[in-house]
């Protein structure tokens, strides 16, 4: 499984590596053909790369912390038994935490599901992890401006959590009409 | 250098500081997972970088006004939400495309709902999480997120 996801991982870095030649080629290119519009866009990729340059640094540190000083068993272990207020708060904390990508969480919320926590605190923990994280929230201060990344955020975590409670009731109504009509045929067949 | 590029690197710097008095195995563990993710994700930032410097200089500023800007409406919203949607790329990196949209005349409402889905929803995760967490749900949260990122979207337009 670890193999197969290193494989993974170095697939994905030779094709962005193969996509980052082919735009280089593009750029050369286009910029050949209209030399006038070289400046201009030079400079403007050189300005975002220090910005980006400046930022990740301290972005992947604290991932990488992290990642190492809070493992996905402590997560799992204290999301899978709270629940009400206290369940939905700490969903969007260890959510937020600078931790890695989308994909390796879902393993991390189907042993949740194992565990029997509440389905509003598993998607809240989700899309929290997908659009909330700390040292991200810094990067989009950085291009976005403040007030956008609040409203963002704020908005963000209110309708997650409306999210969350909704998709929780829904399948607890549609896995009651299942059992309805199971139950149905039992009475049937006797 | 932007404050928010110095509270940043000051923060993590503090955070390497305690990890290394606490635990000196750790947090090299912890620096080789940065510097590893780092490399992963330079390709990707390079691409976008000059993604954008192109987007800037060569598609005029009125077309995508025209495509995502205030007088397209709903559509313009609705074209970046599903491109946000579609795309797969690090949320890390839509920040410096949104603003690159943003400075080009795309609307906030356009941006916003951009960002969201592209954050919220992966469809190329989908599969995973659908093997994960089932059909039912996975299909849910990917559905229901597009839906809110849209309300998010329209408030922000609305309040920014």
């Amino acid at each position: 499984m670890k193999e197969n996801m290193k494989e993974k991982q170095k697939k994905g870095m030779i094709r962005d590596v193969i996509i980052l030649g082919i735009t280089l080629i593009i750029m050369v290119i286009l910029l050949s053909i209209f030399p006038d519009k070289r400046e201009v866009v030079t400079t403007t990729s050189r300005d975002f790369f220090i910005e980006m340059i400046w930022i990740l640094p301290g972005v992947m540190v604290l991932m990488g912390l992290f990642a190492v000083w809070v493992p996905k068993e402590v997560i799992v272990k204290y999301l899978g038994k709270t629940s009400g207020i206290k369940g939905i708060s700490l969903a969007i904390l260890f959510g937020a935490l600078p931790t890695g990508p989308l994909y390796i969480v879902f393993p991390m919320a189907a042993a949740l599901i194992k565990k029997g926590a509440r389905v509003s605190n598993i998607i809240i923990f989700l899309s929290a992890w997908a659009c909330i994280k700390i040292p991200q929230e810094m990067v989009e201060l950085r291009f976005l401006g403040l007030k956008f990344m609040l409203a963002r955020l704020i908005l963000t975590i209110i309708f997650v959590i409306i999210m969350g409670v909704f998709i929780e009731q829904l399948m607890k109504w549609s896995d009651k009409k299942v059992n309805k009509v199971t139950e149905g045929k039992d009475n049937a067949d006797v | 250098m932007h404050s928010a590029a110095i509270f940043i690197n000051i923060f993590a710097l503090i955070c390497l500081i305690i990890a290394l008095i606490k635990d000196k195995a750790k947090t090299k563990q912890s620096l080789i997972i940065a510097v590893k993710s780092f490399i992963r994700i330079i390709p990707t930032v390079l691409i976008m970088i000059l993604l954008i410097g192109l987007l800037l200089e060569f598609v005029p500023p009125g077309e995508i006004s025209r495509i995502a800007g205030e007088q397209s409406g709903f559509s313009g919203v609705l074209l970046l939400a599903l491109s946000g949607a579609i795309m797969h790329i690090p949320s890390l990196i839509s920040f410096p495309l949104g603003a690159s949209l943003l400075e080009s005349g795309a609307s906030v409402t356009a941006v916003a709902a951009f960002i969201v889905t592209l954050t919220m929803i992966g469809t190329i995760t989908l599969p995973l999480e659908i093997k994960e967490l089932g059909k039912k749900m996975a299909l849910l949260r990917n559905g229901i997120s597009f839906i809110i990122a849209l309300v998010i979207a329209f408030i922000m337009g609305v309040i920014l």
